[in-house]
């Protein structure tokens, strides 16, 4: 069915790491609003030894008796560290690190018992930790899709839940929503995209694959519903980009680090040139702000002047304004901006003195510092 | 003050001995509170008094020691519907993406239950409450580029939007703008003289007189509780936060 | 046991100090995710190095190993004062883009050289006693390499904690107090990066990264559970990791598996146990102690409120023994019973079906109240 492009099996490998790069995204969207980042990672490498242990219990390779079990371990960990930080004094860093580690040193013991031997150079276990996405099948992409259309699904359903959590979490449960069943579910989620997404970019990486589109993403909006859709796009995008690139070619390099360096460059370029959120923006901006400040500033030190000493015709020297300057050097420049825009004009040589269209300019702007707005 | 007499008007809340703990301290011991109904209360005290822990208790969040909380003669989960709360600016991470709209919208998803989404009817409802504060040209402004005063009076409107008969507010005034003050005390006489009742965690013991019909005095334990002519004296004052405070007369 | 077995026994409980002692500091500062970031960053530079030198078992690994640790810090806090990304989200974008440079930078340039990656991340505490990687000098055998590289590392940890004792406790505890007495705490927190970017690197060749994230979080973690005073959380964590060495050696003896697996096992298990049955801190403890002070301030509770409806109209309804559990809100059962042992003690007494304060219950009622309260 995906046939349609040259390299064999490119197709599926290309539908797979889409869907899977929209569903993490989305769902990372989450993840990232509630400080729980690295909540994936941590439960990524907390699923080996439900991995395993399915195996050993099924008796088979089946991704989708793999897949639960890694999905049992998963939520198992979910609980133990949200345990380990409620119930005693050890802080969530170190409750997911000691879950991570635990599990998945304990998963690797099962492994290394299972194979009889004490290295872990095993086949099972690379793929594990970097995913498979090149080797990605029909079959494999329609197991996603069961995964990735339910979860997307509940998230449609239950938006306005969630989005309310995330927010404002004691306001919800004053309205009569039950904020724990939410927690539970948004958690369940989590759990069910990591699984899935296991398979295709391996553990090591699938943090990147929540945190970095939900990052990026907030650089352009300020609207929870784009900010999810748009990462879920970024997503898609990088899972594109790096099944493709990863393919070129005769020689194939590993699709899951292709994906994760560009969605990692996505997150560059949006932390830097993203309009209003912008790193590039903000500093042209604060410029920009400065500018018009020294504008004021002299405009009004001008007017304050005129004020001074009565007879407005005097006009008042560039060194006058320079000396009362915090800024003296660019004193000259805003003096002949103001002249442009016709705030200022010279009554002699040398000599300044605001006009009335400068005194309505600084006027307006002092009445609408009112209401002061950040 | 209506229903005082009238047997048949319920209390706005009915508190019973309610005791609430944090680890081995009470924060709230074996409070008893009847607030009557269209009343603006003032809720007053010294820090780590329980102000913020009542509320807390009556909105269910908080589960006590002992005791019980009646909201209009109803049971909490029942009666939490009709009540809408104003927690504290800084509960809240601001730089979260959403409008001003979107946030006051959100008080409107109570009563759509766990399926339905905001419709015409939410969105018409949240324009009102965005006018009443005057922050309808602000609409679409990213909250986090929000002053203060701006910020508190999203949470107001996000309030008004459920039209409760119960408003529960935590701290409105602190860290405000004078003119924002004085419109959100304008608004809570509007909202008094409709029939509604407002109990509110207050920290400016100076504006007490001015604003408000009862005050509860409290200090873990309630001082004192009744109409403000009556009950917000020098003695009170002193039993609840020791002898350092005066009402500088 | 063997020379063999011994050899590599030292070797795990070396790296486990090693580790534990950067461990506390990690828990206690809440960085305990930089170790896992640490951990998968250092294959860049590693890999750098190694492109660099040529040489598997060049000491320049180390350098650009430890590089790339402090490197990934940096790009952490970097990101941070940006303003536009959180410290947990940072970590999240960081490690990950560093590690797939490094695979990628692998598979495109070293498909000849057989760089286990897998080894990076689970080690090879087992080939320690090859000859190898031995440690020879002057025709005498001084044991492993890279045992020899562990305890080298220990001393430094240890000197550095000891020299800096002070600055690393006020550092930790309170960073603002620190920075009021003219210290900046920035220096401590560079030097403990530099530390655990060491032992990491040094930890990899043995036991894998993973281990290691186990090892800096796991004993530290169960011996906070232990105690309250610094200096006996740093033994309590070195000889918990000493434990999880050698006992999960022998698990792993036994099964015949991964020994960095079961070592990791053994550590998820004692902070497991510790967990629960800690002595002070311990869940099953703290549940205990809670379930009796909760008892008392029932009793108190009892007392209290008998005060406050003594005299009044009320008295009968809310004093009642009959009622009391309705007003109070308590189960039947447990009112009962507490209004039993108010009895019992003569803080109060019964007259028909009323309570009523006695003279030594007041007192205790007026005494909880004054606690209650913060007069000043």
């Amino acid at each position: 069915m995906f046939e349609s492009l040259s390299v064999p099996g490119l197709g599926s490998v290309v539908a797979g790491t889409a869907l899977l790069g929209f569903l993490c995204g989305t769902l990372g969207t989450f993840a990232v609003l509630r400080k729980q980042s690295l909540m994936g990672d941590a439960i990524s490498h907390a699923c080996l030894p439900g991995l395993i242990l399915a195996f050993l219990l099924f008796n088979s390779k089946e991704s989708w008796a793999l897949m639960l079990g890694a999905g049992i371990s998963g939520t198992i960990a979910t609980m133990v560290i949200l345990g380990i930080s409620r119930f005693s004094r050890v802080k969530e860093d170190s409750a997911l690190a000691i879950t991570l580690s635990v599990f998945f040193g304990f998963g690797l013991m099962l492994l290394t018992w299972v194979q009889r031997r004490p290295d872990a150079a095993q086949a099972g276990l690379a793929r594990f930790l970097f995913g498979q996405a090149a080797t990605l099948l029909d079959r494999d992409v329609w197991l996603l899709a069961t995964i990735a259309i339910p979860c997307l699904i509940t998230v449609f359903i239950f938006w306005k839940q969630f989005q309310l959590v995330c927010f404002d979490r004691s306001f919800a449960q004053s309205l009569g929503f039950r904020v724990f069943f939410i927690d539970v579910l948004l958690s369940l989620l989590l759990v069910m995209v990591i699984v899935a997404g296991l398979e295709t970019v391996g553990v090591v990486l699938m943090s990147a694959l929540l945190v970095a589109p939900a990052v990026a993403a907030r650089q352009w909006t300020n609207k929870l519903e784009i900010m999810a859709i748009l990462a879920g796009v970024f997503g898609a995008f990088s899972g594109i980009a790096g099944a493709v690139l990863s393919n070129i070619g005769k020689t194939s390099i590993p699709t899951g680090p292709v994906i994760v360096l560009f969605i990692t460059l996505i997150v560059f370029l949006s932390i830097l040139f993203a309009p209003a959120r912008g790193i590039v923006w903000l500093q042209f901006k604060h410029w920009r702000d400065s500018k018009v400040l020294q504008l004021d500033s002299v405009l009004s030190n001008l007017l304050n002047l005129a004020r001074e000493h009565s007879g407005k015709q005097n006009g008042h020297s560039m060194a006058m304004l320079k000396g009362i300057s915090s800024n003296p050097s660019g004193v000259p420049r805003s003096v002949h901006k103001l002249l442009e825009m016709g705030l200022v004009s010279e009554v002699d040589k040398g000599l300044y003195i605001p006009t009335s269209k400068g005194a309505e300019y600084l006027n307006e702007k002092t009445s609408h510092m009112g209401a002061p707005l950040k | 003050m209506t229903g005082l007499n009238d047997k048949k008007m319920e209390f706005a809340l009915e508190i019973n001995d309610l005791t609430v703990s944090y680890k081995d301290k009470p924060v709230l011991w074996d409070i008893d509170l009847e607030i009557p109904q269209g009343a603006l209360v003032g809720i007053v005290g010294p820090n780590g008094a329980g102000k913020t822990t009542l509320i807390k208790s009556i909105l269910g969040l908080l589960k006590p020691v002992a005791g019980s909380a009646k909201i209009l003669g109803l049971e909490i989960d029942q009666g939490i519907k009709k009540i809408a709360y104003v927690p504290q600016r800084g509960s809240v991470d601001w730089d979260f993406p959403a409008t001003v709209f979107d946030v006051v919208q959100m008080g409107t998803y109570g009563k759509l239950g766990w399926l339905r989404r905001p419709g015409i009817k939410e969105k018409k409802l949240t324009k009102e409450a965005l006018e009443k504060v005057g922050m309808l040209e602000l609409a679409h402004r990213q909250i986090s580029q929000l002053s203060g005063g701006q910020q508190q009076r999203v949470f107001l409107a996000r309030a008004l939007v459920q039209h409760a008969e119960i408003y529960l507010m935590d701290e409105p005034f602190q860290g405000v703008d004078s003119t924002t003050e004085q419109s959100i005390v304008e608004l809570l006489r509007e909202l008094r003289n409709q029939g509604a009742t407002a109990l509110v965690v207050h920290h400016d013991l100076q504006t007490v007189k001015d604003y408000f019909d009862w005050v509860v005095l409290l200090n873990v334990r309630k001082i004192a509780a009744g109409p403000v002519s009556e009950v917000f004296t020098e003695t009170n004052l002193k039993l609840a936060f020791g002898s350092r405070v005066s009402l500088g007369e | 046991m063997t020379q063999a077995q011994l050899e590599i026994q030292l070797l795990a409980m070396a790296t486990a100090v090693a580790c534990s002692l950067c461990g506390v500091f990690l828990v206690l500062r809440r960085m305990s995710l930089l170790s896992d970031a640490i951990s998968h960053t250092v294959l860049i530079g590693i890999v750098i190095a190694f492109f660099l030198t040529g040489d598997m078992a060049s000491p320049w690994l180390l350098v650009g190993a430890t590089t790339a640790g402090v490197f990934t810090v940096l790009l952490v806090e970097s990101l941070q004062k940006t303003g536009v990304v959180r410290e947990d989200a940072a970590i999240g974008l960081v490690f990950p883009a560093l590690f797939s440079i490094a695979v990628l930078l692998i598979s495109i340039y070293s498909k000849n050289v057989h760089l286990d990656m897998d080894a990076v991340l689970v080690g090879k505490i087992a080939l320690t006693p090859l000859p190898s990687r031995r440690l020879e000098f002057g025709g005498y055998d001084f044991g492993p390499k890279s045992l020899a590289l562990m305890i080298a590392i220990i001393i430094v940890n240890i000197g550095f904690i000891i020299l800096f004792f002070k600055e690393l406790k006020v550092s930790t505890f309170d960073p603002a107090f620190s920075k009021a007495i003219g210290f900046n705490p920035y220096w401590i927190h560079l030097g403990l990066v530099l530390s655990v970017s060491t032992t990491a690197v040094a930890s990899f060749d043995a036991v894998g990264s993973i281990l290691v994230v186990a090892l800096m979080a796991a004993p530290a973690a169960t011996a906070y559970l232990l105690t309250d005073k610094l200096s006996i959380m740093l033994v309590w964590s070195c000889i918990i990791g000493m434990l999880c060495a050698v006992l999960g050696y022998w698990l792993a003896h036994f099964l015949d598996a991964s020994i960095a697996g079961s070592m990791a096992t053994v550590a998820g298990i004692l902070f497991g146990l510790t967990f629960f049955f800690a002595p002070e801190r311990g869940l099953f403890s703290v549940w205990q102690r809670a379930k009796i002070r909760d008892r008392k301030f029932k009793l108190a509770l009892l007392l209290v409120h008998l005060t406050h409806h003594e005299g009044t109209i009320r008295e009968l309804e809310e004093c009642n023994i009959e009622s009391l559990h309705l007003h109070l809100r308590w189960n039947e059962y447990e009112t009962r019973s507490v209004a039993f042992e108010a009895v019992e003690s003569f803080c109060a007494s019964q007259e028909n079906k009323v309570l009523r304060l006695t003279p030594k219950g007041r007192i205790i009622a007026l005494e909880s109240l004054q606690i209650g309260t913060n007069l000043s």
